[in-house]
């Protein structure tokens, strides 16, 4: 996975509450591999409603970060939500609050995801929509995002995941560590319900 | 001070405690389908195998197909449903196939061959996992990198959530239904109330439900923001559990009944947040957008996006209504539908299908109506008791198990505009097929609407 530090981009704002993964990646494209390339189904029957979709305007173009509104990324567990995001080159996603599935899933795949309170995610939302191609800049490290105007919001992260994503480091690798433990758990498990063995 | 119930489970299945405090999490249970191809080939790429076949157990539902199925005809389908025979067979994992009687959807599927029981770990890949806390499990929806983890590892690195206690109290009135109290519920606290949390649901209205019914309500937690929510088993649980093929037996019954009359939160534990609902003052529910939260009682109007405060809200209500074709006062109550459809993980059980079949017997459904029920021995059941015949004399079509057309992946997609009636979960734009209107009800009101062509009270129709 590829390690994630900081990151200086254009940020693009999505002024919508409830943006569910149905509405990043249709149903019908999940029987897609994903060597196809989900990004190819980014949004798609929102882009086909609107030529002016926010994620096409030319001021955004290039955009890494994405700025959200409550709740993105709720509702379906598709992994492939992430993918097509990821795939048309957004790194990190800012908002209020996330599906809890989607929030994991961006982990999994070298992405941040930030959540900073509503009110301040609405002001940078208003912000980069009154100033098309405005830049952000993401420091992991330091857990901060630092606005056009100077100003620094500091986020929170668990640990965890912040290691995972400055390392890079694979999951399973890691959990593959502690096989002693886990067969340790079994073996017990085995003694008190072998009903579950 | 004592425990959640969910603090118990989540300490009984710690196995380490990793970088930054998070936890090792041990899965007893999981469950796999038709959509779980990209674990399996993110495992095969990375040279890993399945560390305990036995604990998985698969079925394809999202690409089953509701017509014949002897074979399969459409290639897409087939595919989908050959690659997990063959992924399952190559791991060895019990597979209810195709053709096989116990095939439906996973989550009708787990319940009724006893493969989910109460205080386990269970994930599967599918956000609605959350329907098996149904039995008192700590079941939850992941991703397909947590699957591939999960196949690899039987482990998940996972951090504590908070605890939500739902209290429902009251008795519901004729015609209103576990669908109509989570939809309540979720109309409540909102899309995001229950997000960071995990839901236990308490108090009499939830003890009074059979399973089936929890299983409804537990379903719908994720649609409420909750990844996992659950009933703390009792013997209603115990009662359904006993006999069912993957349950434990003899003596092992007797030691794991032991255990699980021991699975409840303590008297003085604590809860993140407290929230009550009173069962008696519901009115049967529909949804008027393009969210979960977007519920009222059927005697309600659609909301005017005009008296929300905050502008993004306001915006994604004018979006949803302009999607769902609504002007703002417009009664919900007669307005007309072009289809409906019962079925999906949240209500296709027999009780659903008992609950629509006595509002549809010696009607005709006025608009084109599909009843997929959730597994083939759900479907055989109900043909031995004339459930079946009810509704195909009354015109519905009579499916073959499966997700169908809550998530059209199979093909059985509502048309852009028209508005259907369904007893599925989700009213996303979208869901059911690009345009198409989705209004989320219960069984006895998917039945009405599908024999008065309209959205209508259920309660001015029940049989005498």
């Amino acid at each position: 996975m590829t390690p994630f530090t900081t990151l200086t981009a254009v940020a693009v704002p999505l002024d919508l509450v409830n943006v569910d993964t149905d509405q990043v990646v249709p149903a019908r494209f999940l029987r897609m591999p994903r060597a196809s390339g989900y990004e190819n189904y980014l949004f798609r029957d929102l882009r086909d409603a609107s030529a002016d979709f926010v994620l096409d305007r030319p001021a955004y173009r290039g955009a890494r970060i994405l700025v959200a509104a409550e709740n993105f990324g709720c509702g379906s567990s598709r992994e492939s939500a992430v993918w097509a995001l990821a795939g048309f080159g957004l790194r990190a996603w800012i908002a209020p609050s996330f599906g809890d599935i989607f929030f994991e899933n961006s982990f999994k795949n070298g992405v941040l995801a930030i959540v900073l309170p509503g009110e301040r995610v609405a002001a940078i939302r208003a912000l980069l929509a009154g100033k098309p191609g405005a830049e952000l800049t993401i420091d992991l490290p330091s857990q901060t995002v630092r606005l056009p105007d100077g100003t620094v919001e500091r986020f929170e992260v668990d640990p965890f995941r912040k290691e995972c994503l400055l390392a890079g480091i694979d999951e399973i690798d890691l959990t593959l560590r502690y096989a002693k433990e886990i067969a340790a758990y079994e073996a017990r498990q085995r003694e008190e319900t072998p009903w579950l063995a | 001070m004592g425990l959640t119930l969910y603090e118990k489970i989540w300490n009984a299945h710690a196995v380490a405690t990793g970088p930054g405090g998070r936890t090792l999490l041990y899965i007893d249970r999981h469950l796999l389908h038709d959509g779980s191809f990209h674990a399996f080939e993110a495992l095969r790429k990375s040279g890993r195998k399945v560390r305990r076949p036995r604990a998985c157990l698969a079925t394809p539902d999202h690409y089953a197909p509701t017509g014949s199925r002897d074979p399969v005809a459409d290639p897409n389908l087939r595919e989908k449903i050959e690659t997990l025979a063959a992924n399952a067979s190559a791991a060895t994992i019990r597979l209810l196939p195709i053709r096989d009687e116990r095939q439906g959807i996973v989550h009708v599927v787990g319940p009724e061959q006893g493969f989910t029981q109460p205080g386990v770990t269970l994930v599967c890949g599918d956000s609605h996992t959350s329907s098996h806390g149904a039995l008192g499990a700590l079941a939850f929806g992941i991703g397909a990198s947590e699957v591939a983890h999960v196949l690899a590892t039987q482990a998940l690195w996972q951090s504590r959530s908070r605890t939500m206690r739902v209290t429902v109290k009251g008795s519901p009135g004729p015609g209103v239904h576990a669908k109509d109290v989570i939809l309540a519920l979720i109309a409540k606290i909102g899309a995001f109330g229950g997000t960071g949390h995990t839901i236990e649901y308490a108090g009499p209205a939830i003890r009074a439900l059979g399973i089936e019914g929890r299983l409804t309500i537990c379903n719908m937690s994720i649609e409420a923001g909750a990844r996992a929510g659950f009933v703390a088993p009792d013997d209603t649980t115990f009662d359904y559990l006993h006999g069912r093929p993957l349950a434990p037996k003899g003596a092992d019954w007797d030691r794991a009944l032991a255990r699980w009359r021991t699975l409840a939160s303590d008297g003085d534990a604590r809860f993140d947040r407290e929230v009550a609902l009173d069962a008696g003052a519901l009115e049967p529910m529909v949804t008027w957008g393009t969210s979960p939260e977007h519920g009222t009682g059927v005697t309600g109007v659609v909301p005017d996006p005009a008296r929300e405060p905050d502008a993004t809200r306001r915006a994604s209500m004018e979006k949803a209504l302009r999607y769902m074709g609504l002007v703002p006062g417009t009664p919900l109550a007669g307005l007309p539908v072009d289809r409906v459809f019962i079925g999906s993980c949240t209500n296709s059980r027999l009780e659903d299908l008992r609950s629509a079949a006595a509002i549809v017997r010696g009607r005709k459904a006025v608009v084109p109506a599909l009843v997929v029920p959730g597994s083939g021995l759900v479907r055989r059941a109900a043909e031995a008791e004339g459930l079946a015949r009810v509704f195909t004399e009354a015109g519905f079509r009579w499916g073959e198990p499966g997700c169908s057309m809550c998530v059209g992946q199979n093909g059985d997609l509502v048309d852009a505009g028209q508005r259907c009636a369904s007893t599925s979960n989700r009213n996303f734009e979208g869901r059911q097929g690009k345009g198409a209107r989705t209004h989320l009800m219960s069984p006895a009101m998917a039945a009405a609407a599908a024999v008065t062509g309209r959205i209508t009270d259920v309660r001015t129709i029940l049989p005498g």
